[in-house]
């Protein structure tokens, strides 16, 4: 429990209106969208409306060694918005305003708390998106997105969120705010401090403006489906594709048991005895390059042994995507608990990883699945599991820990787009070894030296 | 979406109803996505983790779990604070029936410390239609002390004195509301409306709102259907559906309910139920045979005619093919879906089908048609802030599409419409769908 004069400090400094210490509301923010993990309450929420009060929030919790947990809308998967020490949950979801669209610029900047379909709704007038699209995006923050780097389907051909934040303002540690970047394109002064603090997942600083990039929308789409029979000619197809020299903007796979529990769940005639399924979608400004592309991409389905479906209508395409879109949902409902994993590997071995996560779930009895992005080698091994049965529970950490395994030594990485956050920490060793490990702390320690924010993220906490 | 499997029964015959823990399974299914947030419009008003669907979830497991305990008044204040409108189970990845939780978590909370003196005076008169009836009708006549009428009679504002003890809840002088009918639909009508060259019957089950405060939109609903040639019984003996009392977890009046309005309507002999409000149709269709799934007399009447209830909408572009409507209604019109009848009871396209079918109107769609009109029957009263701020998106969305006529298939939804287009609208016109057809077809005799 937080003393009550600090409590009273924060109710002065926020207003009472922006303080939350109820019992019911700290239930309410002790979780995130991480799956398998025990949840914290923390001691109060407090909402900011300024940078401003965020130092001043800052400098109160250092002065008493309190935690402070920056949170958007906590739709992450990696427990990075848990509250795992107690203290402070600093929520963003009331500064939420567009500050401004510059199309000349192709810039937006934006408060922390705004929604990144918001974003994308308000540029739309200009002919422009904000491309990154976790699954979220209805739900998201641009801050939480921007602290986790969260990628999504387009990821192939319109990168993920790093690519798109060119500037920030930022609260740190030491209560002092900082800003850097801007809008122009290039901007080669300092270190590169944005690329610094997205994906920091709140360890390093607090996110309190962003200025975002935005692009031209894509005129035009073709939608496809290829159905393989192998694995094997669904890996190639891939390579195929990129082969061919098109990037697609989306390239997606599923497996076997996706597309099977898909259609039990949402009968739209996918064919069970398929080993494999992509989504591919090319898009473009010109009707011409995305006709040529599209063509290249059915060659190299059917070179590959692949059954064809074009979509020829926004109805079709919409028919096609069905099959992603219920991917999750359709192995969700096989079980009470969702472990989502997004262990990464080069394109090339994409086939390989599916083989072998097919393997861990048959060597650990477990329901397994796996889909993702075929074309940027994110893929998604999800395990449906009981979480009232902890002899299965402890199946699936030997199951994860071996996917984590695999993907490593494939020249993969643990987290393409979740982050690591407590959930994925002990692993972290494996990729980046004992130096790697050091660089972390020497920078989480020269930024927070006193482990106040979102501690026990990222880098362990020293106990002793 | 509303499950459609059977809602589960214990050994000893209780259902979600009478035990909380029954739920657990239900709580289970939710991760945390937060999908619910995009949807859920007190969220939305309120931008709270606490507004939001899955941490009412994550609640109702610490209460199993014995953290928190049900009855605490902050506890109690967030379960009420959920305006019931199933938007929430729209976009649920893992189809989370999270109208069957809120129902189990009041229902627990009901059990534990009773219901509150005011509502058990309200809901424990519902269970004698006669005594309610009286006491509306009281109101009825007594409306011209505590409220001032609109011109046109049909629409009342609180008077002064009223105003300012209302104040804090809705009931300031702005505020409009139906006024209450004197006569009442029911009394309108014999209980066999007959038709010309009849060749089917039906049963119409009116609910309280058509009854009482929307009787000319009830009598609507009957002229279309005697312009389809098709008989209609409208048993006395009904009374309201529930639904209102269900949300508020007294279980036990509900079932009452529901077992006299299944006596009265077997007493009809139809195989079709006609419902023009979609919490009354979707109470026929899902609810019933929920609350009384261990009864096993009524268990298997309840299911007869949830197989056999109908929005008028449905009933007529789907069950028959009403007929062309050819008198002109010069209006431009806008549609606004009804949480009851989109959610629970899949009505969205048929109204559309039927208005655009009537010649003149031309039709609008305002943008996020499905998102709640604030409502929630009484939550606009105990929450009039936050239902404030959800109705005041909706009237935005009914201005930009410069329509001068709102139709919407739930009563409920016309009140809370009404008073904001009071508030903040263009002066349109609030309207049940079915009365433009009901314009149509008279127009065709002149």
């Amino acid at each position: 429990m937080l003393d009550k004069i600090i409590i009273e400090q924060l109710e002065t400094l926020a207003g009472k209106n922006n303080v939350l210490t109820s019992k019911v509301d700290m239930v309410a923010y002790s979780y995130d969208a991480t799956a398998d993990l025990p949840r914290q309450s923390p001691d109060i929420v407090v909402f900011p409306t300024s940078a401003e009060m965020v130092q001043e929030i800052v400098n109160l919790a250092r002065r008493h060694k309190i935690a402070i947990y920056p949170r958007g809308a906590g739709t992450n998967l990696s427990g990075g918005a848990v509250p795992l020490k107690k203290g402070i949950v600093l929520s963003f979801q009331k500064m939420d305003k567009i500050l401004e669209v510059d199309a000349a610029n192709l810039t937006a900047v934006v408060q922390p708390g705004v929604i990144i379909a918001a974003l994308n709704a308000a540029v739309s007038p200009h002919g422009l998106i904000y491309p990154p699209d976790p699954g979220t995006v209805a739900t998201a923050t641009m801050g939480g997105s921007a602290a986790e780097n969260s990628g999504g389907l387009r990821g192939l051909k319109y990168g993920v969120t790093k690519n798109y934040i060119m500037g920030m303002e930022v609260v740190l540690a030491n209560g002092e705010k900082v800003r850097f970047g801007g809008k122009t394109v290039k901007n080669v002064t300092a270190y590169d401090f944005s690329n610094l603090f997205v994906g920091s997942e709140g360890t390093l600083g607090i996110i309190t403006e962003l200025t975002a990039k935005l692009i031209p929308a894509p005129k035009y789409r073709r939608t496809m489906m290829g159905i393989f029979k192998t694995l094997t000619d669904a890996g190639n197809a891939v390579a195929g594709i990129i082969a061919a020299h098109v990037i697609p903007a989306t390239l997606e796979i599923m497996d076997r048991m996706t597309i099977r529990t898909v259609e039990d769940f949402a009968h739209i005639g996918l064919p069970v005895e398929a080993e494999a399924l992509l989504l591919i979608e090319v898009d473009g400004m010109s009707e011409d390059l995305v006709h040529t592309e599209a063509e290249a991409v059915m060659q190299v389905v059917k070179d590959n042994n692949g059954d064809l479906k074009a979509a020829e209508t926004d109805q079709e395409r919409d028919q096609l995507w069905l099959a992603r879109r219920n991917a999750l949902p359709a192995l969700a409902s096989l079980n009470n608990t969702v472990v989502l994993e997004d262990a990464t590997v080069p394109r090339s071995r994409i086939t390989d990883m599916l083989i072998a996560c097919e393997g861990i779930g048959k060597k650990y009895n477990l329901t397994l699945g796996t889909f993702g992005h075929a074309g940027d080698g994110n893929l998604h091994p999800t395990i449906l599991c009981d979480k009232h049965n902890l002899e299965e529970i402890g199946r699936v950490h030997q199951a994860v820990d071996e996917i984590f395994k695999v993907a490593l030594s494939f020249g993969g990485t643990l987290s393409g787009e979740h982050g690591i956050g407590v959930a994925k920490m002990k692993y972290l060793g494996d990729e980046l070894g004992q130096s790697g490990l050091n660089l972390m702390r020497s920078i989480k320690e020269s930024l927070d030296p006193e482990y106040i924010l979102n501690p026990g993220k990222m880098v362990p906490l020293q106990e002793n | 979406m509303t499950t459609t499997e059977k809602s589960p029964v214990t050994p000893g015959g209780k259902t979600y109803h009478d035990d909380l823990a029954i739920v657990r399974e239900e709580l289970d299914k939710c991760m945390k996505c937060g999908n619910c947030m995009s949807v859920c419009p007190v969220y939305g008003a309120e931008k709270l983790e606490t507004s939001v669907t899955r941490s009412k979830i994550a609640v109702a497991e610490a209460v199993l779990d014995g953290e928190l305990e049900l009855d605490d008044p902050q506890v109690y204040d967030m379960l009420f604070n959920c305006l019931v409108c199933k938007s929430c189970m729209t976009g649920c990845p893992t189809k989370v029936d999270f109208g069957r939780i809120i129902v189990a978590l009041r229902a627990a909370l009901v059990r534990k410390n009773g219901l509150p003196w005011l509502k058990k005076m309200i809901f424990s008169t519902m269970k004698h239609p006669k005594l309610f009836d009286a006491g509306l009708r009281i109101g009825a006549a007594m409306q011209s002390l505590a409220f001032k009428s609109d011109k046109t009679g049909k629409a009342i504002s609180p008077r002064s004195p009223f105003a300012l003890v209302g104040g804090g809840i809705g009931f300031d002088g702005d505020r409009q509301m139906p006024a209450l009918n004197i006569t009442p639909l029911r009394e309108r009508v014999p209980e066999v409306v007959n038709a010309d060259n009849a060749w089917m019957k039906v049963a119409f089950f009116t609910g309280d709102s058509l009854n009482y405060f929307y009787p000319d939109a009830g009598m609507d609903l009957i002229e279309v259907l005697t312009a389809n040639n098709i008989e209609i019984h409208i048993p006395k003996a009904q009374n309201c559906c529930g639904v209102p009392v269900l949300v508020h977890g007294d279980i036990e009046t509900v079932r009452t309910l529901a077992r006299n309005n299944i006596d009265a309507f077997d007493k009809t002999g139809c195989e079709y139920l006609i419902t023009g409000c979609g919490s009354c149709g979707g109470a026929w269709q899902h609810d019933y045979s929920d609350i009384l799934a261990a009864d096993p007399v009524y268990a298997p009447r309840a299911e007869y005619w949830a197989k056999r209830t109908y929005d008028i909408s449905t009933f007529l572009t789907r069950v028959i093919t009403l007929r062309q409507p050819k008198g002109r209604v010069e209006r431009v019109v806008t549609y606004h879906d009804s949480c009851h009848l989109k959610k629970s009871m899949k009505v969205f396209a048929e109204p559309r089908e039927i208005l655009k079918s009537i010649p003149g109107i031309t039709f609008k769609e305002m943008s996020a048609p499905d998102a709640c009109c604030g409502s929630g029957g009484s939550y606009v009263l105990s929450h009039y802030e936050t239902s404030s701020i959800i109705g005041r998106k909706k009237i935005e969305d009914i201005n930009r599409t410069k329509a001068d006529t709102v139709s919407v298939g739930c009563p409920a939804c016309m009140m809370q419409l009404l008073d904001n287009v009071h508030r903040g609208g263009e002066e349109q016109a609030v309207v049940h769908y079915i009365s433009l057809l009901a314009e149509s077809y008279r127009k065709e005799k002149n």
